[in-house]
């Protein structure tokens, strides 16, 4: 046995550190691509634990990775080195509401549905609402900076965050912020943490901010014949001083997979679909449904639905969430991207995805948060069809290229990771980038804390097929 | 021998699942085990990993065996994954890579050629000898290895068994059964083998209340064992030949429903059909099989036929078998029965589909897990406060008996088949005029 593993074992007993070849297979993956095996797993439970896990790390040159529920589109939580693979998934969970302060004091395993269900108990909300809301833990989406639907009115994670309890790579503890909302002091820590994935500390408590639950929602749908009108609405909406806390987009080829899987009524003839969400007072809503409905009814918008009931809006809604499943119908494997546009440049996106999807015949669906400029281009393609594969990494490079052209941003909620490292120096330019690696140097001097992210190594490319 | 290893695998299945994580939490075994190797999405992955020959079938055995079957994650999986064929291969793989003693080989044979299908040796565990056959039944579950070196804990299920019948009230049941009525159905009753020995009192009840609710009983004699402690232990061609004689069995003459009381077993009669996909000879007649599978709950709410006589002024709680749930999909009928009768409180679980642990003789082969995954169960029930427990299913029933023990809160809970309530509230043959 590893002296290092030894000393693990002392720490944690048996039951929380695993050397076997199924228990490490079982920690060498997450939702995207790509497999690495750890030489070890460990559960730590304590703030304590976690530093002495970093302190022998350290010692013995052992890259960590942190891991939550390993649902990451982007590669995050592989333990590209090695080393040993930090499941933050077993910490024990805790979530304290402070109401009159409005904010939530979390433990990183913390389901972030757990969260929504326990602010909704004292009639608050915690906003960022990623899709796999009911599987990632919120260490993961603080890593992340994951969003939701509602980031077009709210933001992502990152501001929901006023405070952190952070291990150091080095092994020491160290708190950012705290529980006020206005805190101004020194550099930005908490900001800086928060979408660092894992790799400038482990997150072992969080401190977030919570808003007042709206009374009341209204659920829309609107279709639209063609992409330029479906994108005119959108700019019209949110210059009319109306503020949806949704705007969600579906493609024609989504609605098609869709109705094919699970018919819903989606008009099938339609070229882009907008599903918009409404919350606030029940008097002010009711004021602004009228006014978004006028702009619809003026871009002749067809159908235009206005959900009557909780269940209308329900099954609106369920039609969007069907998409990941329906498409999955298309070829088995997915890839999820979340190129980021601004507003204004939307239609524009869309005919460059278009254009990709002709050019390196692949099949490109697109839906995604629409209201934000942050679009969902998936291939879906067969990882066991290596000539189909590499086509889709060539189109993804072309996805990147697009979003950057336009103005845009390589991830709108999804990260870095091992999936779009190549490509940073496009987006940030080499001083940015060198910025950034003068930070992580300097918080990590022997780069032990999720090593291989965020950060190309020499000569990386994207790379989707296995080995 | 590596491709054939990917076929037996079902290689192909493992693609469709894109580790998206949604199965997570509802697995019971992630919950209480704690680690990605016991989810459904790490049990997939290692099928892949062994199918491209990078961990062996020995490293998937712990975390097969440890998986229950419960099917709780193909209910959540957005991308239909079929769990299923892909839990039942690598049992079968499992079993066939195994190097077995000569011992080992001999009680297994014992076991799964000459006990549970033959309706002799169910008598005589029917007729009190339990203990001692399952003491047989201890001793090859050591010769599998498929236990940990742990004593077993036979004694506490022996505590909860219900007392055997006589084996001549056994034996005078009669074959056919008339209702008192012109028949609104037609049906055939699936015995099954331990319920029909350890449980011959529940039959007996549910013949009952088919015949009240106007249907004509049947009891084809050449039945057998369902097969699915079979298909669960890796012994496919096994499964298949009981599959057979079963077909046959009920073929004999025509019926409306096949009727069974016991949701482990009513989901293997359901996977008949696609047990028998492709092959020429059986796949009709499986599937036509298949079709006419219904479990006693749905036939009693179709049929429409009870009225009851007494009130039960009691508080229950309802332990849905997961079989029953996530397989056969019959999830209202039960309830509405339960709601049905007159006096009764029913206070749903807030988890009810979390497995109980008992998943066929998942709690005998892995005691303490089971132990821990009805530990969970049990603690949601107590936050109910029941009177009873309702079940559907006599391995369940067994277990939430344990659990009950375990609390020691025998007193207080009472556990019951479905049916056990339904007689306690005297039901008669509903009048036509009101019907
Ligand atoms: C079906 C599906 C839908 C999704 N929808 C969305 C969506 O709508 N919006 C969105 O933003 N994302 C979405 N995602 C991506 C993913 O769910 C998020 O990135 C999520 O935040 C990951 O959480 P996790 O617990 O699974 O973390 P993991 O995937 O395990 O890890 C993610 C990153 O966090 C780091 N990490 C984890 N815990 C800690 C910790 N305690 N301290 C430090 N670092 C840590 C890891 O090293 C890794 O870099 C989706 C994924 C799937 C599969
Ligand atoms: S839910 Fe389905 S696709 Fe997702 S990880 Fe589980 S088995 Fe795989
Ligand atoms: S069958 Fe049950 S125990 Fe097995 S992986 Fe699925 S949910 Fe978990």
């Amino acid at each position: 046995m590893h002296e290092w593993e030894e000393q693990l074992r002392a720490l944690l007993s048996n039951k929380r550190v695993f050397t076997e070849l199924a228990d490490r297979y079982s920690y060498s993956f997450d939702a995207s691509f790509g497999e690495h095996l750890p030489e070890v797993v460990v559960q730590p439970k304590t703030t304590e634990e976690v530093q002495t896990i970093m302190k022998i790390a350290n010692q013995f040159g052992l890259a960590v990775t942190p891991r939550g529920q390993g649902t990451c589109l982007s590669g995050g939580p592989l333990p590209v080195h090695g080393g040993i693979l930090l499941d933050m998934a077993q910490w024990p969970k805790e979530i304290n509401v402070f109401a009159d302060d409005l904010i939530a004091v979390v433990t990183p395993s913390v389901l972030t549905a757990d969260i929504h269900a326990a602010a909704e108990n004292y009639g608050l909300m915690y906003p960022p609402d990623p899709s796999s809301a009911h599987v990632s833990t919120i260490g993961g989406n603080l890593a992340e900076n994951s969003g939701g639907p509602r980031g077009l009115k709210y933001g992502v994670t990152k501001d929901f965050v006023i405070g952190l309890e952070i291990v150091t790579p080095e092994g020491d503890v160290m708190h950012t912020g705290g529980r006020t909302i206005k805190n101004v002091t020194g550099y930005d820590l908490t900001k800086l943490l928060v979408g660092s994935e894992g790799t400038l500390g482990v997150i072992t408590k969080a401190t977030l901010k919570l808003v007042p639950k709206p009374p009341a929602v209204q659920t829309m749908m609107a279709a639209f014949t063609d992409m330029a009108t479906a994108g005119k609405a959108i700019s019209k909406t949110l210059t009319s001083g109306v503020l949806p806390a949704k705007m969600e987009f579906m493609d024609r080829a989504c609605i098609e997979a869709v109705e094919r899987y699970r018919p819903s009524g989606l008009p099938t003839a339609s070229e882009a679909l907008l599903l918009i969400e409404l919350d606030g007072h029940p008097e002010t809503i009711k004021l602004e449904a009228e006014q978004v409905k006028q702009i619809l009814v003026e871009l002749q918008a067809d159908p235009i639905i206005t959900a009557e009931s909780d269940e209308e809006a329900q099954k609106l809604w369920s039609a969007r969430k069907l998409v990941s499943p329906a498409i999955a119908t298309i070829k088995p494997t997915k890839i999820s991207e979340d190129a980021t546009v601004p507003r204004s440049r939307i239609p524009e996106m869309m005919d460059r995805l278009k254009q990709i999807k002709e050019e390196y015949q692949v099949e490109l669906v697109v839906f995604g948060h629409i209201g934000d400029g942050n679009l969902h281009p998936d291939i879906m393609c067969d990882q066991r069809d290596e000539e189909e594969m590499i086509r889709a990494e060539k189109a993804v490079a072309e996805i990147f290229r697009a979003a950057l052209e336009l103005g845009g941003t390589l991830s709108g909620e999804h990260g870095i990771g091992t999936m779009k490292a190549p490509f940073m120096e496009q987006e940030m330019g080499e001083v940015g980038v060198s910025m950034l690696k003068r930070i992580k140097e300097a918080w990590d001097p022997n780069n032990i804390m999720n090593p291989g992210k965020i950060f190309a190594e020499k000569g990386q490319k994207l790379v989707l097929r296995d080995g | 021998m590596a491709d054939t290893l990917k076929d037996m695998l079902r290689y192909d299945l493992t693609f469709d699942c894109v580790q998206c994580g949604y199965c997570l939490p509802v697995c019971p075994t992630y919950e209480t085990m704690e680690r990605e190797t016991h989810s459904p999405r790490g049990r997939i992955n290692l099928i892949k990993m062994v199918a491209e020959g990078k961990a062996s079938v020995e490293d998937l055995k712990q975390p097969i065996d440890k998986c229950l079957g419960c099917m709780a994650c193909t209910t959540v999986c957005p991308t239909d994954v079929q769990y299923g064929q892909l839990f039942e291969s690598a049992k079968h793989v499992i079993d066939e890579y195994e190097e077995k003693t000569f011992v080992q080989q001999k009680t297994e044979h014992f076991l799964f050629h000459s006990f549970f299908p033959s309706t002799a040796w169910m008598d005589q565990l029917g007729n009190a000898t339990w203990l001692y056959q399952v003491s047989g039944l201890q001793k090859a579950a050591r010769g599998l290895n498929v236990m940990s070196a742990a004593p077993l804990h036979l004694g506490k299920f022996e505590q909860v068994l219900p007392p055997a019948p006589s084996p001549k009230e056994r034996h005078a049941r009669k074959n056919r059964l008339h209702p008192d009525g012109p028949p609104k159905a037609v049906v055939a009753f699936f015995t099954g083998c331990v319920m029909d020995s350890v449980f011959f009192r529940q039959n007996e009840k549910t013949l009952e209340l088919l015949r009240l609710s106007g249907a004509e009983v049947q009891l084809p004699k050449t039945q057998t064992c369902c097969g699915a402690l079979h298909a669960h232990a890796g012994k496919e061609p096994e499964a298949l030949t009981l599959a057979k004689e079963n077909i046959q069995a009920f073929e004999e003459k025509p019926v409306d429903y096949i009727v069974n009381n016991a949701g482990g077993c009513g989901a293997q009669l359901h996977k008949y059909g696609e047990l028998f996909a492709g092959d020429p000879e059986w796949e009709q007649r499986a599937t036509a099989f298949s079709d006419k599978v219904r479990d006693i709950t749905e036939v009693l709410v179709e049929l429409d036929g009870l009225e009851f006589t007494e009130r039960v002024e009691e508080t229950y709680t309802y332990q849905p078998s997961c079989h029953m749930t996530n397989v056969q999909k019959v999830k209202e009928p039960p309830l509405q029965l339960i709601r049905s009768v007159p006096g009764v409180t029913l206070k749903e679980l807030d988890r009810p589909d979390f497995c109980c642990g008992s998943a066929g003789i998942y709690n005998i082969t892995q005691h303490e897990d089971a132990m821990d995954i009805l530990d969970v169960k049990m603690k949601d029930v107590k936050r109910q406060c029941p009177e009873g427990i309702v079940t559907t299913n006599p391995g369940c029933m067994l277990q939430m008996k344990l659990g009950v023990q375990r609390e020691g809160l025998e007193e207080e809970i009472d556990t019951v088949h479905i049916v056990d309530l339904l007689m306690k509230a005297k039901p008669v043959t509903k009048q036509a005029a009101k019907a």
